[in-house]
């Protein structure tokens, strides 16, 4: 067993794991964030996105232990107090979610995508960033409507 | 239309939790003392099962139960089952073979569940199922559905693999007419095998209360009573008041969470066994090997044409792969969902259709988003453009010529269709995909090295399922009508309770618009209560497009009943007659006069009972309703894809879609687009990408994220839907359905423009880029050959 401690969503935890949990694991289990979804075993859905230390990370492909001192944050700690962020605000807005599973891992890459890339996505952009998050649901088109929109709304 | 009423684009009352992270799945529910269930599955399609020793698993650490399927049969649990019958052409009852929730003589296919491990924790469950050695028997497997009848038999109770060899329609005017044609198309077709893959991977989670001899499953299904009622009634695990299923939110179904799998039974039975919950959820590799896949057709196909470019007859022989079990709906899948759909938007007089369904050493096929239908269209629209080819018609002329125009019609295949205007999304389509540029996109296109084309699809199908009675008469071991409860409260806010469950298409919205609409309250004030068989009494699920057309029809019968009695109390209080009270935008007036109630007020007089004759109206505000639909729905519309393809490497892209689309009565326009973009993309990734791979041993070769394509954002363009309206005249809504059609419609449509870009029609499904390459080498070899 292993201790590990970092920050999540402002929080400072700590915790004694077995050194194969995944962060994955160490949130939905032990913290019990189950906000962040599992929907792959190949890091290929992108369900498990959340932030390590402000760069989006799947939660499925790291060891809890190798978030030892960082700054997690995942989709329960993006919204301020009861006002969403912009980005979870334009998923809504345009529709771009429908059984909902994979939109934490959607609105995580987002703000990221939106972070690295600027505020002004043309939608070839959002579709090629998108190569790591799957939906069966929406077909992306309001997905990509969504993060444009939101992309726009981050930057007021 | 009110903001939040009927027609408009509510934005959905599900979503606030669904962006928070505070969604609730099964995965997301734990319960205290909960273990953890890890199945151990066969590596081989088809052996025979001799022994399992379990000892050495069994003393490994946190281990609390190793169970087989000889421990399953000794505690007399029993088979699952397919509930539709269907009889072949000779009247002898389909062969179904038994399907134990986990094996106890044989295998046969690679993840049938062999034994369970029950442990303290996932991975000391896992650790021990290596510690498990079966003794197999391995025996030769088949997975090709056209050579199963001639492969080693799977099943004793079924003769060269056949479940049955169904039929439809009248074969010897359909000869006749074919004999006497003046042209007739020839077609053979693969519909690929699918994986559903729903983003959500299925899980269960088994809870035994001993005090009151009852159990509780939570599970991804999107028919909890359902799944009650067979695992009462048919595998035995308990009566059905004894077992509550609650499918709280389901991460997309797609069809393959319709079904009752052995994981819920087992883990069931086991959380009674081991006095503890039991919890097991599917890995993505693990879903692959055991969630029923889609599709898996072989077909030959004739379309018989006179000289006026009219059909005349259509002919299928279609072999359609059931897996290595008989799934819970399979057997209707490719004959009511599919061979009635053979008409298509078209008047053909004659139709004969048979399909052999055939045991395969594979996971088992059921019902996948359109479930038949798809798998129709696709051969009716690649026939009627491979047709128009051949005859030197414009293929959009073709269909012109045959579309069916006055309703209701008669199709040779059952179906008898209400409603529709086929030639309005044809012309609709037809303008919005700008066909008459098309030409000139296409010269565009080859100065860039690239071939473009252009494909229809004119779908139609069947919908709002199902009549009780009518599919009774086919088979069906149950009825598909749905049941609604309202529950007003004394303040005037409403619960309705449904037996439809959502797994992403909005009904936690779309349902409270209707409430809005009639009741003229607030969609705030309304909740939409589904998914647990202790909170609504009955209700057959989600699939089929159903819905809209049926559950919303109880919904709207149980309103009725509410305004009813509404209507009496407000008299009463109001102390006028009750034919003078009329109810509008949320009042009821006394007409003529000033004198009125707000719905609130009429619903706290119904609590109260002060103000009207308790003896004669029953206090309080609650009714509910069942409403089986009198006919099927029948959606249709007309999709158009663009694609080009680059000479050089075969890397083919989809660059414009078009697709409009007829359902009736719409409810919420955001949500039904929605709808149809996430059925083209299925549609699309069946035709292009999607493709599941066996050994000639049965081994998956496609059984991860890693090797089975899924379409991903960059696999589209931006999507133009529209809709025209043709009103359903069988349910209280005009509503048709909308859940299915992009499936439905989408692959024709790619495969249409593919063969008309290519020039060929000699490319199956899936056309990836390595197809499309191998199709123009081909080709080129052809051409120089000739010269």
């Amino acid at each position: 067993m292993l201790p590990v401690s970092m920050t999540v969503n402002g929080k400072a935890v700590t915790a004694t794991v077995d050194p194969r949990t995944l962060l994955v694991q160490y949130l939905r289990d032990n913290l019990r964030l189950t906000g962040t979804h599992v929907g792959c075993d190949t890091s290929q859905c992108g369900a498990c996105v959340v932030h390590v230390d402000g760069a989006a990370r799947k939660s499925c492909t790291m060891f809890a232990w190798q978030a030892e001192g960082a700054k997690v944050t995942t989709i329960e700690g993006v919204a301020n107090g009861e006002k969403l962020h912009p980005m979870q605000e334009a998923f809504r807005e345009h529709h771009g979610l429908q059984c909902g599973y994979c939109t934490p891992g959607m609105i995580m890459s987002a703000i990221d995508m939106v972070n690295r890339k600027g505020n002004d996505l043309d939608d070839n952009t959002i579709r090629h960033e998108l190569e790591g998050n799957l939906c069966r649901c929406t077909g992306y088109h309001n997905i990509v409507k969504a993060i444009s929109a939101g992309a726009r709304a981050m930057k007021g | 239309m009110s903001a939040t009423g009927i027609g408009a684009a509510v934005r959905r009352k599900e979503d606030q939790r669904f962006i928070t992270g505070k969604g609730h799945y099964t995965d997301d529910v734990s319960r205290p003392g909960q273990t953890f269930a890890y199945f151990v599955r066969s590596p081989h399609a088809h052996a025979k099962l001799h022994s399992i020793d379990v000892k050495a698993a069994a003393a490994m650490p946190g281990i609390l139960a190793v169970l087989t399927g000889q421990d399953l049969a000794g505690d007399k649990i029993g088979n699952l089952i397919c509930g539709w019958m269907i009889h072949s052409k000779d009247g002898s009852p389909m062969k179904m073979a038994p399907h134990p929730a986990l094996a106890a003589t044989k295998v046969c296919y690679v993840g049938d569940p062999v034994a369970v491990v029950i442990a303290e924790t996932l991975a000391q469950a896992k650790d021990a199922a290596e510690k498990i050695a079966v003794d197999y028997e391995v025996l030769s497997a088949v997975t090709d559905p056209a050579k199963a009848k001639s492969a080693a038999q799977i099943h004793d109770v079924a003769p060269k693999n056949t479940i049955y060899e169904w039929h439809l329609g009248d074969s010897k005017a359909t000869d006749a007419a074919l004999a006497a044609a003046k042209h007739i198309t020839r077609i053979d077709l693969t519909n690929n095998r699918l994986v559903p893959n729903a983003m959500e991977p299925r899980a269960a989670l088994a809870e035994y209360d001993s005090g009151t001899d009852s159990l509780t499953l939570w599970n991804t299904s999107q028919n909890p009573h359902v799944a009650r009622l067979v695992i009462s009634a048919f595998v035995g695990m308990a009566p059905e008041h004894k077992l509550r299923v609650i499918a709280p939110d389901v991460g997309g179904g797609f069809g393959s969470k319709i079904f009752i799998y052995p994981e819920e039974v087992v883990c069931l039975w086991a959380a009674r066994r081991v006095g503890r919950p039991v919890k097991w959820t599917s890995d993505r590799s693990e879903a692959f090997l055991a969630d029923a896949h889609g599709r898996d057709h072989v077909t030959h196909a004739e379309m018989a044409f006179d000289g006026d470019g009219k059909i005349t007859a259509l002919k299928v022989k279609t072999i359609a792969n059931l897996g290595g079990y008989m799934s819970t709906f399979s057997s209707s899948v490719p004959t009511y969902l599919y061979a009635t759909l053979l008409s298509g938007q078209y008047a053909i007089p004659n139709i004969y259709c048979e399909v052999d369904a055939v045991y395969t050493n594979t996971v088992p096929v059921d019902a996948y988003r359109g479930a038949g239908r798809p798998e129709a269209t696709f051969v009716v629209e690649r026939l009627v453009e491979v047709g128009a080819r051949e005859l030197g018609l414009d293929p959009a002329e073709l269909r012109k010529r045959n579309f069916i125009k006055s309703f209701p019609h008669q199709t040779p295949v059952i179906m008898a269709y209400d409603a529709g205007d086929y030639l309005a999304s044809l012309k609709k389509a037809m303008e919005l995909a700008d066909v008459k540029g098309f030409g000139r996109r296409k010269r565009d296109a080859a100065r860039h090295g690239k071939l473009r084309g252009l494909g229809y699809s004119t779908y139609i199908e069947a919908c709002g399922i199902a009549p009780s009675q009518a599919v009774g008469s086919l088979g069906a071991g149950v009825g598909l009508w749905e049941s609604a409860e309202v529950r007003v409260n004394p303040t005037g806010s409403v619960e309705v309770l449904t037996g439809c469950h959502q797994h992403g298409q909005g009904h936690e919205t779309t349902f409270a618009q209707l409430v809005s609409e009639r009741l003229g309250i607030s969609i705030d004030q309304v909740s939409i209560v589904h998914g647990d068989t202790d909170k609504v009494q009955f209700g057959m699920g989600t699939y089929g497009s159903r819905s809209g057309a049926v559950g919303m029809s109880a919904i709207v019968k149980a309103l009725d009943k509410v305004e009813a009695k509404a209507k009496k109390i407000a008299a009463h209080v109001m102390e006028a007659a009750e034919g003078d009270i009329e109810f509008r935008d949320g009042k009821f007036t006394v007409a003529g006069t000033d004198k009125s109630m707000a719905f609130g007020e009429v619903a706290l007089a119904a609590y109260v009972g002060h103000k009207f004759p308790t003896q004669e109206i029953e206090p309080g505000l609650k009714e509910g309703a069942f409403y089986d639909p009198t006919n099927f729905t029948f959606p249709a519309g007309c999709h158009i894809c663009e694609i080009e393809i680059d000479q050089e490497t075969g890397e083919t892209e989809v660059v414009s879609w078009t697709a409009v689309d007829d359902f009736g009565t719409l409810i919420n326009p955001m949500i039904v687009e929605g709808q149809v973009h996430g059925g083209i993309a299925q549609g699309v990734g069946q035709a292009m990408i999607e493709q599941t791979v066996y050994d000639k041993d049965g081994q998956l070769l496609s059984g991860s994220y890693m090797d089975y394509a899924m379409p991903r954002a960059h696999n589209f363009p931006a999507f133009k839907v529209d809709t025209t309206e043709t009103k359903c005249p069988s349910n209280p809504l005009g509503i048709k359905g909308c859940g299915e059609a992009g499936a439905i419609a989408a692959p024709a449509a790619v495969m249409n423009a593919i063969t008309d870009a290519l020039g060929t029609e000699k490319i199956e499904m899936p056309a990836t880029s390595m197809a499309v390459w191998r199709a123009l080498q081909t080709m080129n070899r052809n051409q120089v050959a000739a010269e």
